[in-house]
């Protein structure tokens, strides 16, 4: 019942926003603020649930008897680690809009509280239906907050960004459909249940097929070489809460599907497939690191980046073993506080002196020192400095995978090394060097307020949290990984990585 | 009462029953007529047409549960012919409402235009029963004839400075003359071959590999139908004739003038789909690939909102006829239920989508330009939501009737195996995002400084956002509707 409210709360608090504007234009922001103070509570209480089948909560109701589709949600570990970070980068993202977005901000908060629901909806539906009905019931509100209140180009970058996942999710949703179809013909009746769909049977070839329409929608979004192109339009482009969200969270979903569907779904071609998905891993780093270090756009090169951290969450869930997927899901937390607070600053600057050049930038530190602090801290926390949580993700995905794929492993490693050049490279453009303000106007390069510290500081607990102390995280997400490890589908693709 | 002997076939009194909607529709034309001749009186003419054909529909969905009729000779008036008759008497009184508010200030007669109205509604229930050649004429024609008065009705109006009207109307005549023609020469071959004109009789076709004949009839046939639904590459009249012809007779052509061709398709297709004449599936196949990748790309090129409309109407009949040459193969229901509710979902969101265009225009200015939209979203919020929700549902995004019906298409491509037709489908889609996204964007810009008025119409109005709250409820809970579909399957 808990999960149903979970996402009913935010559908209805959207439209409360919404309406609310009509009263006092600064309701909206409050609501927003309340509706995702109460999820992130509702959440936590999960946490003392006791496990029941190995799921901590979960609902059933039958929706479209036809095809055996149900609302069908449930959430364990690794769903819940997600969820909170939905809830806690929503609330963030809230913050950064707070004073940013003053033009129809009744509409902004409903579009940002529905993609939440959306987002939500992805991590607790089991019922693949359901699951791809939020998969792309979430697009429409990102589509607006990016072509509303967007910078210079929005209206291509929204253009773009939808149609990709709206192009990619179709595959994947020819692809379910093919699953329940051979569940049909196996079994006699349709149901697109997770459990259900787990037991189908396929031939190589149309499992090998089916498999990848699963990996083109979830690589789309994650993103991967050679689907990424949307990416750094859709960042550079959103507003700063947009991006927050579509960096820290919408990101995720993709990551989600693969470790929740694409390969436990199709162990066989999943196996067949991962020296694929990893060499795709390893380029997507190298390379998106390589392109990071050429953006001029420092919201541009922030997404580059996010290309590159999402290529090890890839890495860990092909290599398929414990330590590669706890190292993933780590990446995915760590990345999620890292880049929301990247883009929180990039947007921070941008309001206030008008630009994303870092040509125009430099010598910030004597001017901004608590910006500069604090843009430094989650530099280093990006390019995976122990005692942080980056490091912990990106190290056990890569130790991971030393044991599936030493040869890829060894290249992806690198990637560190060029984490360095690039985060270092910001810090030296932007707050080092001489400092002139013949681009914008210096008066407004206001240092960050209270209200602004008092995120960013939550955000740096959590990394260094994570990077102190990462088996509370750890724990939590195991009995997840370690059931999927554990089935059959998981031991098969197991042992046909090993040769 | 004597029983009427036709062929050897008896009619008694309670077979009339299934045909009340039918009755209903008839009496309310000749009402319509009689009324007009008495004296002029507009609102009891609109009146009357709504309540006639309101009436026709509760009939229709009255009929609709009670036991299946026995099949007569030109007409089965079955669970499936109720369905479709429901849906399309009530999008008749949505096109009455939204010509209301397009004629209020028209300075020609408005009445004979509810005239046409019913009279086409009359042919296309007649073809949404049709079992046999003669009535699948009678209908076809009857419905055609009154839509060439529909389109050039503004003809004499002096209001109208730049009409295309008259184009648009004997654009349709000329081509639907022509389509009409090729059906009748198949059709008189099928007779040649079979004796029968019955539907149910194109199963003794001769079968087979090398069969010329059955297929040069099915082809003429199919080509003919082609031009009524506006396929690839019989399509050249389509965006023509939408644009040029006053909004709500562009409405009902592109929902109920669609529609009831793709009914009578299904009907013939499952009665000759035993054959299995390998040319007339290839055929339709590659009509349906040409008309989904040519529509979605020639509505890139647009700034008429009609126009965009109009391609895009032909990408989503080449959508719909994956689930017809799915029929072909598959025997299950699936394809079946797959057309039922696409077509329900189709004018759901066509009649939206030109519901608004109608409601802001009139007959002396057609606000059917892209850029009569801008700002829209923040002028007039709820149209523009609804508009939105039209056009996503066209998209078929979820939470609208256009998801769940693109759904059951893939579904039954799935089910028969039609990779080529599903990637052209997902290729199209993502073309024809780009140009509904577009018309979105526009709404959701600044609006203009010099921006006119905007019309309102309260009776359009609430059609539109009837029309919505269709969209979302069948987009969240379709349970209700597929239930019912899946009841009505031939």
């Amino acid at each position: 019942m808990i999960l149903t409210l979970l996402i009913a709360l935010l559908f209805i608090g959207g439209l409360l926003a919404w309406f609310s504007e009509r009263i006092n234009p600064a309701l909206p922001r409050w609501i927003a603020l309340a509706v995702l103070a109460i999820e992130l509570l509702l959440m936590l209480s999960l946490l003392s649930a006791t496990p029941e089948n190995g799921w901590l909560a979960a609902y059933n109701h039958a929706w479209l008897p036809r095809f055996g589709i149900s609302l069908q949600f449930a959430v364990d570990g690794f769903s819940l680690l997600l969820l909170l970070l939905t809830a806690f980068l929503g609330i963030v993202a809230v913050g950064s809009a707070w004073s940013e977005i003053t033009e129809r901000a009744g509409f902004f908060y409903f579009n940002l509280l529905w993609t939440l629901a959306g987002v939500v909806g992805i991590f607790t539906a089991l019922d693949l239906f359901l699951f791809f009905f939020f998969w792309e019931v979430m697009l429409i509100p990102m589509y607006f907050i990016i072509a509303i209140w967007g910078h210079e180009n929005k209206f291509y970058a929204a253009k773009k960004f939808f149609i990709f996942t709206q192009v990619s999710g179709l595959i994947m949703l020819v692809s379910i459909v093919v699953l329940a179809w051979f569940h049909y013909l196996q079994f006699g009746f349709f149901s697109f249940a997770y459990q259900d769909l787990l037991n189908v049977g396929m031939n190589r070839s149309m499992e090998m097929w089916v498999m990848l329409g699963f990996f083109i929608g979830f690589a789309t979004k994650l993103p991967s070489v050679p689907f990424h192109n949307w990416l750094p339009d859709a960042h550079s482009q959103a507003p700063s809460a947009g991006s927050i969200i579509l960096a820290g969270v919408l990101l995720k979903t993709g990551a989600y599907g693969l470790v929740r569907f694409a390969v436990p779904l199709f162990p066989n071609a999943a196996a067949e497939f991962a020296p694929f998905a990893m060499t795709l891993a390893a380029i997507s780093i190298l390379y998106c690191a390589k392109v990071a270090f050429a953006q001029s756009d420092i919201k541009r090169l922030i997404a580059y980046t996010s290309v590159s951290h999402m290529g090890f969450v890839t890495l860990g869930v092909y290599a398929w073993n414990e330590l590669a997927l706890q190292g993933a899901v780590m990446t995915m937390l760590a990345h999620g506080l890292s880049s929301a607070a990247l883009f929180m600053l990039a947007g921070a600057l941008q309001h206030r002196i008008h630009t994303r050049n870092m040509h125009e930038m430099g010598g910030f530190w004597g001017r901004v020192p608590r910006m500069s602090a604090v843009a430094l801290f989650f530099s280093i926390a990006a390019l995976g400095m122990p005692g942080l949580g980056n490091f912990i993700g990106e190290f056990l995905a890569l130790l991971g995978a030393f044991q599936a794929n030493q040869v890829l492993t060894i290249i992806s490693a690198f990637g560190l090394i060029f984490a360095s050049v690039y985060s270092l490279w910001v810090i030296q453009k932007i707050f080092h060097g001489k400092y002139s303000d013949n681009a914008f106007d210096g008066s407004r390069l206001l240092d960050l307020d209270n209200r602004e510290m008092a995120f960013y500081a939550a955000m740096m607990a959590g990394l260094v949290w994570m990077g102190v102390y990462p088996q509370s995280f750890l724990d939590l997400s195991a009995p997840t990984l370690q059931a999927l490890l554990e089935s059959q589908a998981g031991a098969a693709a197991v042992g046909a990585l090993q040769p | 009462m004597t029983p009427l002997d036709y062929a050897g076939y008896t009619m008694s009194a309670g077979d009339l029953i299934p045909l009340l909607p039918l009755l209903a529709v008839t009496a309310t034309s000749i009402w319509v007529m009689m009324a007009i001749g008495v004296k002029r009186n507009y609102p009891f003419v609109l009146g009357s047409t709504v309540a006639g054909l309101l009436l026709a529909a509760l009939l229709a969905m009255r009929l609709l549960t009670g036991p299946a009729p026995e099949a007569a000779p030109l007409l089965t008036m079955d669970a499936y012919a109720q369905f479709f008759t429901v849906l399309i008497c009530a999008a008749a009184v949505g096109v009455s409402l939204l010509s209301h508010n397009y004629w209020t200030e028209f300075d020609d007669q408005r009445e004979e235009f509810f005239l046409l109205l019913s009279l086409a509604t009359l042919g296309a229930i007649v073809l949404a029963g049709a079992n046999h050649f003669a009535s699948l004429l009678l209908g076809l024609e009857t419905l055609s004839m009154s839509l060439y008065g529909m389109l050039a009705y503004p003809v004499h109006s002096k209001r109208k400075a730049n009409s295309h009207a008259l184009e648009s109307a004997v654009k349709y005549l000329i081509l639907s003359a022509v389509s009409t023609a090729m059906i009748l020469f198949g059709v008189a071959l099928i007779y040649a071959e079979t004796g029968s004109l019955a539907f149910a009789g194109l199963g003794g076709l001769p079968a087979g590999p090398g069969v010329g004949f059955s297929v040069v009839a099915l082809l003429l046939v199919s080509a003919g139908v082609a031009f009524k639904l506006s396929l690839f590459p019989f399509h050249i009249w389509t965006p023509d004739v939408y644009e040029g012809a006053p909004a709500p007779a562009t409405a009902y052509l592109a929902t109920i003038g669609k529609i009831v061709v793709f009914i009578v398709l299904l009907r013939v297709v499952v009665e000759t789909r035993s054959l299995g004449i390998a040319p007339v599936v290839i055929v339709f196949s590659l009509l349906a690939l040409l008309s989904i990748i040519a529509g979605n790309l020639l509505a890139l090129l647009q700034d008429n909102i009609k126009r965009i409309l109009a391609y895009s109407s032909i990408a989503h009949m080449g959508y719909l006829l994956i689930a017809i040459i799915a029929a072909f193969y598959a025997e299950g229901p699936i394809s079946i239920e797959a057309v039922s509710f696409y077509l329900f979902a189709y004018v759901v969101m066509t009649l939206g989508a030109f519901g608004v265009v109608s409601l802001l225009s009139s007959d002396a200015l057609e606000r059917d330009g892209i850029s009569d939209y801008q700002g829209l979203f923040w002028r007039r919020p709820w149209l523009a939501a609804a508009f939105t929700g039209m056009l996503l549902s066209l998209a078929g995004i979820p939470l609208t009737a256009g998801f769940i019906g693109k759904f059951y298409l893939v579904l039954a491509g799935v089910e028969s195996g039609l990779w080529l037709l599903l990637a052209a489908l997902v290729v199209g889609s993502g073309i024809g995002l780009y140009y509904y996204l577009r018309i979105v964007y526009r709404m959701l810009l600044p609006e203009p400084a010099d921006a006119p008025e905007l019309r309102q119409g309260n009776a359009a109005f609430a059609i539109v956002l009837v029309l919505f709250a269709l969209l979302v409820l069948f987009g969240v809970y379709p349970a209700s509707l597929m239930s019912l579909i899946q009841g009505i399957a031939l």
